[in-house]
């Protein structure tokens, strides 16, 4: 078999989704938002609601967001996310409108416009990832920051008495009547991947059926951030993250 | 003959969104401008224009769904006082960043910190030179009547498309709780999701496969883009205080004393003007109704005949430095204003102007 039979269209087992544009991104190697960047697209692409979709982005790593996914989109200011979606959604509501945030800005500045959106019962849905650490400024600490990790301003490791306790904003969230699926996904895997592709799509379609918010939290890696190796910072993750946030459905009211 | 109504400034404003097309309010309860969502949930506009109307959680947390609003193309609009005006400083600055249109109402009352709820025009500041980072202007509007608030929302909005940019109606407690006569204006529909599209091609709509992605943003991480876009800024400011003056006059042809007062503090003005004709002194006032853009040159224009010019703000010093800008030393300025809630009388201001002008 010549290079040009294996490059014939029945022989393709896999491509990038079309709604992926051809920007170079500008994350890390290893860093999970591309990823979740790819299977958002894939997504929209699957349900073809490229022209119904209206993304809004986040401050942080994904404040780019928007150069990757080829959607309409609008670029939130800090934490403000949901309550550009619920205007959006509002005005608008035969779209699927979700925003795409990160814990500094979802858990840390942004826990009123996030909690008060699921308590109304928004129709949208939430993709946030949660990588414990402030990625675009240099390393921070994040309100979901592991007791003992070491960041930019925990450089002794995050003590309780000094800094609190991880916030788990998923667990909250759940509590509100307001919110209709919540899980808790990665994608350090293949198979991580399939099942963060699977609740993504459940978000999407459960933001048009009226009954409330969806929220899909993926644990993330952040190697420049965590100061490891991709490979160390998956092994990592599943080792220390996963303890304080278990992967798997949190609810889903329609079970 | 139109249909008038006895309501408050206030409700003024609520019925002419309404009535003027409006697709969205979101706003957060703050005394003295409560009535306006109140009224707005009273009428259910909902069930008629569709017009949605929400309580959101914060006033950071409605600018920011007006901000969201706005970028769908749609007529967005919250309204707010003073405390809660500067919790939407932040969604200013995104809104004029991201060149969008909305409207934002401010029914100002005294500060600084909590102040007080009774009237004040001590927002002039925060609203006409500043309420956020970076290099932008709202463009400022200010009422001094119930009928203007209806009227003014309308305009507002106009200017807010025209020139793709935050518009602030600048009114105070006394024309938001004030009950006058207002006359309806014919209703305007609201826009069709067509109509949007064709009026907003930048809008966040959905994108189809005509057109390439809409992405509303104020980020620009490259110098010159920024720098550029800034520019770009200015040359629409320069527009705008090119063609959008606005002010009215009130006895000034023969006057040799100048009033310069915007909203409630112009209509107690008139009145000062009055008593002091009365006496044989030639007074006029002019009354600035842009406030961004001000009327530098008409008031730089009247200074050279005039034998002063006095400022009458209920703060204590705001508009009076673009007042002097304004007249460049071509006459003495004067500064007359009160606060806390404490509003001047005609009588108050005539023994002032008489004090500052050595006519005692």
């Amino acid at each position: 078999m010549t290079i040009e039979d294996i490059k014939k269209p029945e022989n393709l087992v896999y491509r990038k989704p079309s709604l992926l544009t051809d920007n170079v991104m500008h994350y890390c190697p290893g860093c999970s938002h591309g990823t979740v960047h790819k299977i958002i697209a894939e997504v929209i692409e699957e349900m073809g609601i490229q022209e119904d979709t209206i993304g809004i982005c986040p401050v942080g790593c994904s404040v780019f967001a928007y150069n990757y996914i080829d959607i309409d989109w609008q670029e939130a200011a800090h934490g403000r996310a949901p309550a550009l979606a619920t205007a959006t959604k509002r005005l608008n509501p035969d779209k699927y409108v979700f925003t795409y945030q990160g814990d500094g800005d979802l858990a840390s500045i942004g826990t009123a416009e996030i909690i008060h959106a699921c308590s109304r019962g928004e129709n949208i849905a939430v993709i946030f990832i949660n990588n414990g650490i402030y990625g675009m400024t240099g390393g921070q600490m994040a309100p979901t920051t592991l007791i003992g990790m070491k960041t930019a301003t925990t450089p002794y490791g995050r003590d309780p008495k000094l800094n609190g306790f991880p916030l788990v904003i998923a667990d909250m969230i759940a509590q509100l009547d307001g919110t209709a699926y919540i899980t808790r996904q990665s994608v350090h895997t293949a198979a991580a991947v399939r099942k963060t592709r699977n609740a993504i799509r459940k978000a999407f379609e459960y933001s048009s059926k009226g009954i409330g918010l969806s929220f899909v939290e993926v644990v993330s890696t952040c190697n420049s951030g965590w100061k490891m190796t991709p490979v160390q910072a998956n092994k990592w993750m599943t080792e220390n993250m996963f303890a304080k946030y278990p992967v798997g459905d949190i609810k889903d009211i329609l079970k | 003959m139109a249909e008038k109504i006895l309501m408050k400034g206030n409700e003024a404003i609520a019925i002419s969104a309404i009535r003027n097309g409006v697709d969205g309010y979101f706003g957060y309860p703050i005394t003295p401008q409560s009535e306006v969502m109140e009224t707005l949930m009273k009428e259910k506009p909902w069930e008629t224009t569709g017009m949605v109307v929400l309580q959101a959680e914060s006033e950071t947390s409605s600018i920011n769904m007006v901000y969201g609003g706005a970028g769908c193309g749609k007529k967005v609009m919250t309204s707010s006082s003073s405390p809660g005006v500067s919790l939407m400083c932040e969604g200013l600055s995104y809104i004029a960043g991201s060149e969008l249109p909305c409207v934002v109402v401010d029914v100002m009352r005294g500060g600084p910190g909590l102040g007080t709820i009774q009237p004040s025009q001590s927002d002039y500041n925060q609203i006409v030179k500043g309420s956020g980072h970076g290099d932008f202007h709202n463009i400022v509007i200010a009422p001094a009547s119930a009928q203007d608030m209806y009227d003014f929302l309308d305009w507002g909005f106009e200017l807010a498309f025209k020139y793709r940019n935050p518009v602030v109606i600048l009114s105070d407690g006394i024309i938001g709780q004030m009950m006058e006569k207002v006359e309806l204006r014919p209703v305007k529909p609201r826009r069709t999701r067509e109509e949007i599209i064709r009026d907003c091609p930048w809008a966040v709509t959905g994108k189809p496969a005509s057109r390439q992605r809409n992405i509303i943003t104020s980020l620009s991480l490259d110098a010159d883009v920024q720098e550029e876009f800034n520019r770009k800024l200015q040359r629409k400011y320069a527009a705008i205080e090119e063609n959008e003056v606005k002010y009215d006059v009130y006895m000034t042809g023969d006057a040799e004393y100048l009033f310069v007062a915007f909203g409630c503090s112009s209509r107690i003005c008139e009145a000062v003007v009055d008593i002091l004709r009365s006496e044989g002194i030639k007074a006029g006032l002019l009354r600035p109704i842009t406030l961004y853009p001000f009327p530098y040159k008409e008031i730089g224009g009247l200074a050279a005949g005039m034998k002063s010019i006095m400022s009458i703000e209920l703060n204590l010093g705001q508009m009076v430095d673009d007042v002097r800008l304004a007249v460049n030393g071509a006459c003495p300025v004067g500064f007359y204003g009160r606060q806390g809630g404490n509003i001047y009388t005609p009588e108050e201001i005539v023994e002032q102007f008489k004090k500052f002008n050595n006519l005692v």
